[in-house]
């Protein structure tokens, strides 16, 4: 499959702070392609670049062949982008909302017409289509944002963070949503910091931190640079010092890393099994009360503290 | 351009589905101007204009009895609340009391105006008519509304002069001409007519108590509503183009403007969509409280073709301040404040509440950079019998007004870089 996305480069500063220090990347077409990175990665900056909304300080990207500097016009139709916020008019109604985005990409007639009803189909909301944006639950907004980029079929859908301040159902329906979409041949950008959703998506996964992208491929690619390792995560006592913990396992054999997110002890280790009874054995010695233990297989969240020393929800 | 018209639709559709917005642009104008009428006795049949003792100099050259009889109207007992008449015997010094801003008008009636009208005996022998010679209304711009009234006794007085004129001359002429009469006869009908004319002003009853008439013609009374309901549409109208503004930095905070910016939509297309859709939601705002207020009030605005220009040099020119305030601004919040503040300040310096002809002169020239002052002289204009025609320095500073506005908030805009990052 041609890339769809290449991007060279990117830089985006704000005076004297730098959002993004010079990503490269390229997508395929067809791919779902997820950018993961905590709060403050650059995600959303890179999306605003990338969609025309922000210039680059430099570097460029094209999609689908047209350059973003050189011609944002070509480049907005054929991207469709679902911001992080719901950006709808909560006096009209989705139908409203729907044709007016829709007329904005240029649609008219009998095609805005099929269409909008097409995506309030492709939402679930053709029932409550006549309903003003303002009475509808978060999810339910959250769909009609999502309605609003797919209008035009764009051959590159950006999904900035969807499922952000939403129910678990909602949730579930975007990410549904979005598997679809794709099954359908839409090639999507999705950016989380959802180690669940990039996992459960994306075809290939790039993962950003204070603005660069310090790793990208499969999971499976990604996961073997963490190595075969597994993930011991204790869950301690709110009234605990896990951190005193984490320092007393410096001595056991066999723990690559520990690291602490709030009561939570993530433990890196060859065989999870090997280190369970002298881990144990230290939180007795120091009086620290273990709530449960999971073991967990590698997966992005390892790798990303393998990465970057943080835990993405840092 | 269609984008453009799109926008701005979709900006009025919002503004008229905001249940608060709607509240300042259509019920509170109305609730006012009902207020105010009440307050000034309107809708109890004891109207008043608010207007009293105009000041006005008279200078009578004309040693005829019609020149006086218009001296008599201004003196009367009906007019003697309304108008302030002094007396001179030179022009010059008339217009120099104009040009001080002592008097609203000056009058200035030439010698030889009655013999214009009633010809002298044997005027008639040689079927000639006489020369005509027209009395000099000398304005005082800066009193738009009184130098309005003051013309239209003028006015009433002079239409009903005529129509005794032409009727008694074509009635002699078409006599002559057949030979019913000979030209001695004409001369003792002529008589006649002058006699009847010297009566005309002074025995029919003038209505000329703020009477004045259409351009079609039409008898129409000067309407203490018809300075209130626009002075108060003007206000709030001011309050419609800060809400479209502050719209403008709403939807960049709320995700709409940036959406707007990533679709094939350029900025400008954009900008020219916000614009247009305050201009529009003003435009019809003042429409439905012009339309509701005849309907409810049966206010008489005065002629249809020039209330609309009106509206729309006023809307224009509201917009532009509109805009300049969303330019300076940063938040939607300031916008509102500054909205509001100036929709009051504006409102009191541009006569909504208190006619600017009894504010200080400083603060009658502070009021010319308001809509509202040069929107209200053009409606009282209009309400007293004028046309179209008779509108071009209000509008012409509207439009100029609006204009300046606009290239300033551009430039602001561009300097800002608010739409595009």
């Amino acid at each position: 499959m041609p890339n769809i996305l290449e991007v060279q480069d990117l830089v985006k500063k704000y005076g004297d702070f730098t959002a993004v220090k010079g990503i490269s990347f390229t997508i395929k077409e067809g791919e779902i392609f997820s950018l993961l990175g905590p709060n403050g990665a650059g995600k959303t900056t890179t999306i605003s670049m990338l969609s025309t909304l922000y210039a680059p300080t430099s570097g460029d990207a094209t999609i689908a062949g047209h350059s973003v500097t050189k011609n944002p016009m070509d480049v907005r139709n054929a991207i469709g982008v679902v911001p992080q916020e719901l950006a709808l008019y909560e006096e009209l109604s989705a139908r409203e909302n729907l044709i007016f985005w829709g007329q904005m990409y240029g649609l008219s007639g009998s095609a805005l017409k099929e269409r909008v009803e097409e995506v309030l189909g492709q939402i679930g909301l053709l029932d409550k289509a006549k309903d003003r944006v303002k009475t509808y639950s978060g999810g339910m907004k959250r769909r009609v944002n999502i309605g609003v980029g797919l209008l035009h079929k764009p051959k590159l859908l950006f999904m900035d963070e969807p499922t952000v301040g939403i129910d678990p159902q909602s949730r579930r329906a975007i990410l549904d949503t979005v598997k679809d979409l794709n099954k359908q041949g839409m090639t999507v950008l999705y950016t989380t910091h959802y180690m669940e959703e990039a996992e459960e998506l994306s075809d290939r996964v790039g993962i950003i931190d204070h603005g660069e992208l310090i790793a990208i491929g499969t999971q499976k690619e990604l996961t073997k640079q963490v190595g075969e390792t597994e993930t011991l995560v204790l869950h301690v006592g709110e009234n605990e010092d896990p951190q005193a913990l984490v320092t007393a396992f410096k001595n056991v054999p066999d723990i690559l890393e520990a690291n602490v997110v709030d009561h939570e002890i993530s433990i890196i280790t060859p065989s999870a099994t090997d280190v369970l009874a002298p881990v144990v054995s230290k939180a007795n010695e120091r009086g620290i009360k273990i709530h449960s233990i999971d073991i967990r297989e590698p997966n992005l969240e390892a790798v990303f503290l393998h990465l970057t020393g943080r835990a993405l929800r840092d | 351009m269609l984008k453009t018209f799109l926008i701005g639709i979709k900006d009025v559709k919002l503004a008229f589905r905001d249940r608060a917005a709607l509240i300042f642009m259509l019920l509170a104008p109305f609730l006012l101007t009902l207020g105010m009428g009440l307050v000034t006795g309107r809708f109890s049949g004891n109207s008043s204009s608010g207007i009293s003792d105009i000041p006005v100099v008279i200078v009578n050259q004309d040693d005829g009895d019609l020149g006086q009889a218009l001296v008599d109207t201004f003196n009367s007992q009906d007019l003697a609340d309304l108008v302030e008449p002094t007396f001179g015997s030179e022009p010059e010094a008339a217009r120099s009391m104009v040009d001080e801003d002592q008097v609203a008008a000056a009058i200035i009636i030439p010698a030889g105006f009655t013999n214009s009208i009633i010809p002298q005996q044997g005027a008639f022998n040689n079927g000639a008519m006489p020369e005509a010679v027209k009395i000099e209304l000398y304005a005082n711009p800066s009193r738009p509304t009184s130098a309005g009234i003051i013309k239209a006794i003028v006015d009433e007085f002079l239409s009903r002069i005529e129509e005794g004129t032409v009727g008694g001359q074509t009635s002699i002429l078409q006599l002559l001409v057949s030979g019913r009469i000979t030209p001695q006869e004409a001369n003792a009908a002529g008589e006649e007519m002058t006699k009847r004319l010297q009566d005309a002003p002074n025995n029919s009853q003038l209505a000329i108590t703020l009477n004045t008439s259409t351009a079609d013609g039409e008898e129409l009374d000067f309407d203490i509503l018809a300075y209130l309901a626009p002075g108060m549409a003007l206000m709030f109208l001011m309050f419609t183009v800060s809400y479209g503004g502050r719209s403008i930095l709403a939807e960049k905070a709320q995700g709409t403007l940036p959406r707007l910016l990533v679709s094939p939509t350029n900025s400008m297309q954009i900008l020219g969509g916000k614009v247009f859709g305050i201009f529009l939601t003003g435009v019809v705002q003042m429409l439905i409280l012009i339309g509701g207020t005849s309907l409810l009030f049966q206010l008489k605005w005065g002629d249809s073709l020039g209330v609309i220009v009106l509206v729309l040099a006023a809307v224009f020119s509201a917009t532009g301040w509109g805009m300049i305030i969303t330019a300076l601004a940063r938040t939607p919040a300031q916008v509102g404040s500054v909205g509001s503040a100036m929709m009051l300040i504006f409102g009191i310096l541009g006569g909504s509440f208190i006619s600017l002809e009894q504010m200080p002169p400083l603060i009658q020239t502070i009021s010319r950079i308001t809509p509202n002052s040069w929107a209200l002289d053009g409606f009282t204009t209009l309400a007293l019998g004028g046309t179209l025609s008779n509108l071009s320095t209000p509008i012409t500073a509207l439009l100029t007004m609006g204009g300046v506005l606009f290239l300033a908030s551009v430039l602001l805009f561009g300097k800002k870089n608010l739409v595009q990052k």
